[in-house]
C-alpha cells in the first residue's frame, strides 16, 4: 500500500478537487490537491532512502491491464533507482509549485480546476516514471500530454492559448508515432513489453535484424532510434522543439512544473530506462549524441533573440534538454540523471521566480517593458540570482557540478561525436550565460521602461509565492554539490545498481574523471566571458545589441524567427495536408467514387430518386408490414427453388 | 449446451411486444407521444438489463457456442431456427441492448412528429440488429442482416435532414448491391453443402477457387457496412441527414454488422482467400485510414468530420481481423466495441449542440464551454477517447491491432500508425473550434447546459469507456476462447505460412 500511494494519492487529490470545482469550493479543491501531492513527497523520501540508498529494487502488482495471447501488459509499479530519483524530483517540484500556484491562481475563478489538473499531471507522470513495461509507461506519457495539453489551454479564451495545447499535443503525437513502433518491434523481437524480460536476454538481440521488404537493419538499432523519435517529441529535441516555446502561453507553475522540470524530461528518463537496449545500439547513441547537442547549441542562439521573459527561459530549457541528451548519447547516463535532478531545481526556480515578476508588474511578460523594479522585489531578484548562477554552472551551484559532468564525459568519450558534442556544448554554455544576464539586467536593472501606473503597483510577491522558492533555491544551490558522489562519483555504481547499464567498452564516464585540465576550466571561463558580454552589451554600451542586429540584419531575423521551423512546418505540413484534404473530398469523394458511382447509377435509373420522395408520406407500419410480405416473398421463392 | 429456457429468443424478440403495446396506445398525439417515448424506454431498458444475463451466464472458459437454441424449421432442409453467442457476438449484442434505450433518450425531445412510429422504427431496428448478432443460421442470419436497413432507411428517410431522400438513396443502392452479391454466395454454399447452419459452414471445406469467389461475394456486402474505402461515400450522407439517435445506432452498431461478418463468415469459412486477399484488404485499410482523415481535416460540418473519423477507425478494425493474429482479430473487436461506444457518445456531442442551434457547421460555434461547461468536459472525454489516449478503451483496441499488424507486415503497422497523428489533428482541431475560444455569438452564449436527460446518457458511456480502457479484461478474457477457435480454423491452412516464418 506504500508504493501505490505514492502514485495515486495525486490522483485521489485530482478526482476530489475536480469534483470541488463542480462547486466552486475553492478552498477544498486547494486543500486536497496540495496534500496530495506533500504527501506523496514524503513518502516518496521514505521510498528514496530504501530502495536508492538500500539498493533494493520493489515490483508491485495492481491489477491485470490489456492480456491477448503472449501480448502482456498489466498494471505494475517499479521502483529502483532510477525510478526514486525521478519521485523526488517530480513530488519536490510538484509541491513546490501546487503550494506557488494557490498563490499565483488566487484571483482566478477555475483555481480548482486548476489544482486538480495540476494533480493529474503528477499522477501521470508518477505512472510514467513507476512504468514496469513500455505499454504503461506509454499510458504515462500520453497521460502527462493530455495534462500539459489541458494546462497549456487552460486559459479558453485566448486563441494563443488554445492554439499552442493543441500544438503541443499533436507534434508529441508525431513523437508517439515512433514510441509506438517501437514498443511493436520490441515486442516481436523478445516477446515482452515488461523491462525485465527485455532486458534479461538484450545482449543476444545484437545480431537480430528487422526487414522492411527486402531492407535489413539491426533490430535494437531501429528498436532504440524509434523510441528516441518519441523522446524527441517530449522533450522537445531540434526538430520536434516547435510546441515548448508555445507552451509558455499556460499559467507559470505550469511552465515551472511540466515545461521545465518534469514532463520534458521525460524524455532522457525514457532512453536512461532503455539503456540495457540502446547500449548496443552504437548508431542510435550517436544520433542521440549529434541530435543533443545541435538542440543544444540551436536554442541557446534562439534563447538570445527573444523578448518574452518565458519563453528565453524555454528555449534555455530545450537546451539544457539538449546537454542531458549528448550525455545519455554518449553512454553518460548518470551524467544526464544528474543534470536532469539539479536542472528540475534551477529551472523550477527560474521559471517561479519569472511568474513573480510577471506577476509584479501586472502580467507583463516582454523583457522591453520592464526594468528598474530590483529594489521593489528583493526576494524574487535574489532567487532569479540564484537559478541564474546554477544554469550558467558557476562554481559551487548546482549546474556547475552537473553541466561540467555532461562536458568532460563528452570529451572523455574521445569519439568524433563525442567532441561535436563536446563544443557546441561549451559553446552553448557560453550563450547560455549571455542569455541569463541579458535577462536578468533587462528584466531588473536599468530605467524602468513599463508604464507609471504599472510601476506603481510593481510589489513583492506574497509569502506562499516566495516560500515555496526557497527549498528550490536551496537545491540549486546545494544539489550538485551533494547529489555529486553518489549520482556520478564514487559511490556511482552502487547508488545506480541495476537501474541503468553501460558497456563496460563504454568509459566516458570514468574517463571524465581524469579530463585534462583545460576541459574542468573552459566552461567556467565561457561562462564569465558570457556574463561580461551580457554586461557590456546591456549595461555599458546599450546601443551595441540593437547596432549588431541591425549590421547582421538577416542572421539576426533568422534567429529572432527561431530559424523559421514554425513557418517551413506550416508550409510543408499544416497548409498541405488541409488543402489535401479538400481535394480529396471534392475531387476523390464526390468527383469520382460518388460520380461514377451511386449519383451516376442514379442518374442511369432515371427518376427514382424522384419516386422515393413518396416514402415520407407513408406511415412506418406500412413499411413493417411491406417488409414482413417481402420476408414471406423471399422465404417462399426460397425454398420453392431450393428447400427439396 | 442447450439452456433450458430460450433467454436469447426472449431477448431477441421482447421489444416487439413494447411494438405491441405502442400500437395500441390511444388518445391525442401529445399523450401517445409521451407514452410512446416511456413504453419504448422502459421496453428496451429491460432488455439491456435481461441481456446482462448472458454476460453473467457466460462461460469465458469454454470454447463454441452458448445459449443455443435450435429448432427444425423446415425439415429435412438443413435450414434450422438456431441462436447462440460466443465471445465474437455476445459484447455486440450487449452494445446493441446498451445503446438502443440511450438513443430513444437521446431522441426524447428532438423527434416531436410520429413518435410513435419513430418509436416502433427503433425496436423494431433492435429486434433485427440483436436477432443477427445471434442467428446460427446463415438464413436467419441474412433476413436479419438486411432486415436491420429497413428500418434504418425509415429513420433516416421520414426523420431525416432536407436532404434525406438522397442520403436514403445512397445507402439503399450501395447496400442493395452488396446483398445481392452474398445472397447468390450463400445459395452457392447451401447447395454445395446442403445446410445453412453457421457453426456446421464453418467445419466445410470449400475449394480453394470456390472460396475465392465466395470470399469476393461476402466481401462486397461486408465492405459496404464497414465502410471500407472506396465504398464509403453513403456514410456520411447519411450520418448528415438521419437524426441523432439514428447517427448513433448507425455508427455504434451497424457498422460493426461488416467487421462481425468478417469474423464470424469469411475466417473461418473461406480461410484460403481471406489469406489471399488479406494484403488486398490492407491496402484499401490503409487508403482508408489515411484518406478519410485527411477528408475529415477539411469538413466543415461536424458530422460529417465524425463520420469520416468513423470510416478511417473502421480502417483498424479490418486491418486488425485480416493480420489473422489473436492481437489483431482481439484488438479488431475490441476497437469496434470502443468505437461503439465512443461514436456514439460523438455524435450525441453534435446532437446535444444541433438541438439548441440547429445547425452543425462548425463555424456557428466557437466558445461553447462558456455556457456549457459540463458538455465540454464531456465533449474533451470522448475526443480523447477517439484519439486513443491510453486509459481510455480507444487505446486498448489500436494498440493491439497494430501490434497484429507489426507481426503481419511492418509497413502496415507504420502507415496505420500514421492515422494516430491524423486522428489527433481533426480531432483536437474539431474541440478547438468548437468548444474552445471567446463566445462571441450571442445565440453561443445563451446554449443552456446539460440537462438531466443528457447527462444521463453521457454518464454510462464515459463510464464503460473509461472502464474498458483501465481494465478491458472485461471484455478481452470473454473473447480471448472464441478468438483462438477461429485461429485455430484457420491453422491448418495457415500451417505453411507458420513454418515460412
Amino acid at each position: 500500500m506504500f508504493y501505490q500511494a505514492i502514485v495515486f494519492l495525486p490522483l485521489l487529490g485530482a478526482i476530489a478537487a475536480g469534483l470541488f470545482s463542480l462547486r466552486q469550493q475553492n478552498a477544498a479543491a486547494i486543500a486536497v490537491s496540495v496534500s496530495g501531492v506533500v504527501l506523496s513527497f514524503l513518502l516518496s523520501l521514505f521510498a528514496f532512502s530504501h530502495i536508492a540508498m538500500g539498493g533494493n529494487t520493489e515490483i508491485v502488482s495492481v491489477a491485470r491491464w490489456i492480456n491477448s495471447g503472449t501480448f502482456e501488459a498489466n498494471w505494475q509499479l517499479r521502483f529502483d533507482t532510477l525510478t526514486a530519483v525521478m519521485l523526488i524530483v517530480v513530488t519536490g517540484v510538484s509541491s513546490c509549485v501546487h503550494i506557488y500556484s494557490v498563490g499565483y491562481m488566487h484571483h482566478d475563478k477555475a483555481i480548482a480546476r486548476f489544482m486538480a489538473y495540476l494533480s493529474l499531471f503528477t499522477f501521470a507522470m508518477l505512472m510514467l516514471v513507476t512504468a514496469d513495461n513500455l505499454v504503461q509507461l506509454f499510458f504515462g506519457w500520453e497521460g502527462v500530454g493530455v495534462a500539459s495539453y489541458l494546462l497549456i489551454g487552460f486559459w479558453y479564451h485566448k486563441e494563443s492559448a488554445h492554439t499552442a495545447a493543441m500544438k503541443a499535443f499533436v507534434v508529441n503525437r508525431v513523437g508517439d508515432f515512433g514510441f509506438i513502433l517501437g514498443i511493436l518491434a520490441i515486442f516481436t523481437l523478445t516477446g515482452s513489453v515488461s523491462f525485465d524480460a527485455i532486458f534479461a536476454n538484450s545482449a543476444s538481440y545484437q545480431d537480430a535484424v528487422i526487414s522492411f521488404s527486402g531492407i535489413t537493419l539491426p533490430a535494437l538499432e531501429v528498436v532504440s532510434i524509434l523510441l528516441f523519435i518519441g523522446a524527441m517529441g517530449k522533450s522537445a529535441q531540434l526538430g520536434l522543439h516547435t510546441w515548448l516555446p508555445d507552451a509558455m502561453e499556460g499559467p507559470t507553475p505550469v511552465s515551472a512544473l511540466i515545461h521545465a522540470a518534469t514532463m520534458v524530461t521525460a524524455g532522457v528518463f525514457l532512453v536512461c530506462r532503455m539503456s540495457p537496449i540502446i547500449e548496443y545500439a552504437p548508431v542510435a547513441l550517436d544520433v542521440i549524441t549529434i541530435v543533443g547537442a545541435s538542440t543544444a547549441i540551436f536554442a541557446a542562439t534562439v534563447g538570445m533573440t527573444q523578448f518574452d521573459i518565458k519563453r528565453v527561459i524555454a528555449y534555455s530549457t530545450c537546451s539544457q534538454l539538449g546537454y542531458m541528451f549528448f550525455a545519455a548519447g554518449v553512454s553518460a547516463y548518470p551524467a544526464a540523471m544528474f543534470h536532469l535532478t539539479t536542472h528540475a531545481f534551477f529551472k523550477a526556480l527560474l521559471f517561479l521566480g519569472a511568474g513573480s515578476v510577471i506577476h509584479a508588474l501586472s502580467d507583463e511578460q516582454d523583457l522591453r517593458h520592464m526594468g528598474g523594479i530590483w529594489r521593489k522585489v528583493p526576494v524574487t531578484y535574489t532567487m532569479m540570482w540564484v537559478g541564474s548562477l546554477a544554469l550558467a554552472g558557476f562554481p559551487f551551484f548546482a549546474g556547475f557540478y552537473s553541466k561540467d559532468m555532461i562536458l568532460e564525459a563528452a570529451y572523455g568519450a574521445h569519439t568524433s561525436v563525442g567532441m561535436f558534442a563536446f563544443w557546441l556544448g561549451c559553446a552553448a554554455a557560453l550563450l547560455t550565460a549571455f542569455y541569463s544576464w541579458r535577462l536578468l539586467i533587462l528584466a531588473f536593472h536599468g530605467q524602468p521602461r513599463a508604464s507609471e501606473e504599472v510601476m506603481s503597483h510593481v510589489h513583492e510577491s506574497p509569502n506562499v509565492m516566495t516560500l515555496p522558492l526557497v527549498p528550490l533555491a536551496i537545491g540549486a544551490i546545494f544539489a550538485g554539490w551533494a547529489g555529486y558522489e553518489l549520482f556520478v562519483g564514487h559511490d556511482m555504481a552502487a547508488f545506480w545498481g541495476d537501474s541503468i547499464f553501460i558497456l563496460p567498452s563504454h568509459t566516458a564516464m570514468e574517463a571524465a574523471h581524469h579530463v585534462p585540465l583545460w576541459v574542468k576550466l573552459l566552461p567556467i571561463i565561457l561562462a564569465t566571458s558570457g556574463v561580461l558580454g551580457a554586461y557590456i552589451a546591456y549595461v555599458k554600451m546599450p546601443h551595441l545589441p540593437g547596432k549588431i542586429a541591425e549590421v547582421s540584419g538577416g542572421l539576426y531575423r533568422f534567429l529572432f524567427n527561431k530559424w523559421y521551423f514554425d513557418e517551413l512546418y506550416d508550409r510543408i505540413f499544416v497548409r498541405p495536408a488541409v488543402v489535401f484534404g479538400g481535394w480529396l473530398w471534392k475531387r476523390g469523394d464526390k468527383g469520382t467514387i460518388d460520380h461514377f458511382g451511386p449519383d451516376g447509377l442514379s442518374a442511369l435509373v432515371g427518376r427514382v430518386s424522384a419516386r422515393l420522395v413518396h416514402i415520407q408520406t407513408g406511415y412506418v407500419y406500412h413499411y413493417a408490414f411491406a417488409m414482413m410480405i417481402g420476408v414471406v416473398i423471399l422465404l417462399s421463392w426460397y425454398f420453392s427453388g431450393f428447400g427439396r | 449446451m442447450i439452456s433450458s429456457w430460450p433467454l436469447l429468443s426472449v431477448i431477441t424478440f421482447l421489444p416487439l411486444t413494447g411494438v405491441l403495446f405502442l400500437l395500441l396506445i390511444r388518445g391525442n398525439t401529445e399523450s401517445v407521444a409521451a407514452n410512446a417515448r416511456l413504453v419504448a424506454l422502459w421496453v428496451s431498458g429491460f432488455t439491456f438489463l435481461l441481456s446482462l444475463s448472458l454476460y453473467f451466464g457466460f462461460d469465458a472458459e469454454m470454447s463454441g457456442y452458448q445459449f443455443e437454441e435450435r429448432a427444425d424449421w423446415i425439415s429435412g432442409s438443413g435450414i434450422s431456427y438456431h441462436l447462440g453467442v460466443d465471445g465474437i457476438s455476445m459484447p455486440f449484442i450487449l452494445l446493441s441492448t446498451f445503446l438502443t434505450p440511450l438513443s430513444i433518450l437521446a431522441s426524447w425531445k428532438s423527434i416531436t412528429h410520429r413518435v410513435r412510429d419513430y418509436m416502433i422504427a427503433f425496436l423494431v431496428l433492435e429486434v433485427m440488429m440483436v436477432g443477427m448478432f445471434a442467428s446460427l443460421d446463415m438464413l436467419m442470419f441474412y433476413l436479419f442482416f438486411e432486415g436491420v436497413l429497413i428500418p434504418m432507411f425509415i429513420i433516416i428517410g421520414v426523420w431525416g435532414g432536407a436532404e434525406r431522400v438522397y442520403a436514403a438513396f445512397k445507402f439503399f443502392l450501395y447496400t442493395l448491391l452488396g446483398s445481392v452479391l452474398m445472397l447468390v454466395c450463400m445459395l452457392v454454399m447451401y447447395h454445395l453443402a446442403g445446410t445453412t447452419d453457421i457453426p456446421a459452414l464453418a467445419e466445410f471445406t470449400f475449394s480453394p477457387e470456390l472460396q475465392f469467389w465466395l470470399f469476393l461475394g461476402f466481401f462486397a456486402s461486408f465492405a459496404v457496412k464497414v465502410p471500407m474505402w472506396p465504398v464509403h461515400t453513403w456514410l456520411p450522407d447519411a450520418h448528415v441527414q438521419a437524426p441523432t439517435a439514428g447517427s448513433m445506432i448507425l455508427a455504434g452498431v451497424l457498422l460493426k454488422m461488416g467487421g462481425y461478418g468478417f469474423i464470424r463468415f469469411s475466417l473461418p469459412m473461406f480461410p484460403d482467400a481471406s489469406e489471399y486477399f488479406a494484403p488486398f484488404i490492407f491496402v484499401l485499410s490503409i487508403v482508408a485510414v489515411i484518406y478519410t482523415s485527411l477528408v475529415a481535416l477539411a469538413q466543415s460540418d461536424m458530422k460529417k468530420l465524425i463520420a469520416y473519423s468513423s470510416v478511417a477507425h473502421m480502417g483498424f478494425v479490418t486491418i486488425g481481423i485480416f493480420t489473422l493474429t489473436e492481437q489483431g482479430i482481439a484488438g479488431a473487436m475490441f476497437q469496434m466495441i470502443s468505437h461503439g461506444l465512443v461514436s456514439a457518445a460523438l455524435f450525441f456531442c453534435v446532437g446535444v449542440v444541433y438541438d439548441r442551434l440547429h445547425t452543425r457547421e462548425i463555424s456557428a460555434y466557437g466558445g461553447v464551454v462558456d455556457a456549457m461547461p459540463r458538455y465540454a468536459a464531456f465533449f474533451m472525454f470522448m475526443m480523447l477517447a477517439s484519439v486513443g489516449l491510453p486509459g481510455t478503451s480507444g487505446f486498448v483496441g489500436e494498440m493491439l491491432v497494430l501490434v497484429g499488424a507489426w507481426e503481419a507486415s511492418h509497413w502496415v503497422a507504420i502507415f496505420a500508425a500514421t492515422g494516430l497523428i491524423l486522428g489527433a489533428c481533426y480531432m483536437l482541431w474539431l474541440y478547438r473550434r468548437v468548444v474552445f475560444g471567446r463566445a462571441e455569438k450571442p445565440e453561443v452564449l445563451e446554449m443552456a447546459g446539460l440537462d438531466r436527460r443528457e447527462v444521463m446518457i453521457f454518464v454510462p458511456l464515459t463510464i464503460l469507456v473509461l472502464w474498458f480502457g483501465v481494465y478491458p479484461s472485461t471484455l478481452l478474457d470473454v473473447m480471448a476462447y472464441s478468438v483462438s477457435d477461429i485461429l485455430a480454423q484457420l491453422a491448418p491452412e495457415l500451417s505453411v505460412q507458420t513454418v515460412m516464418r
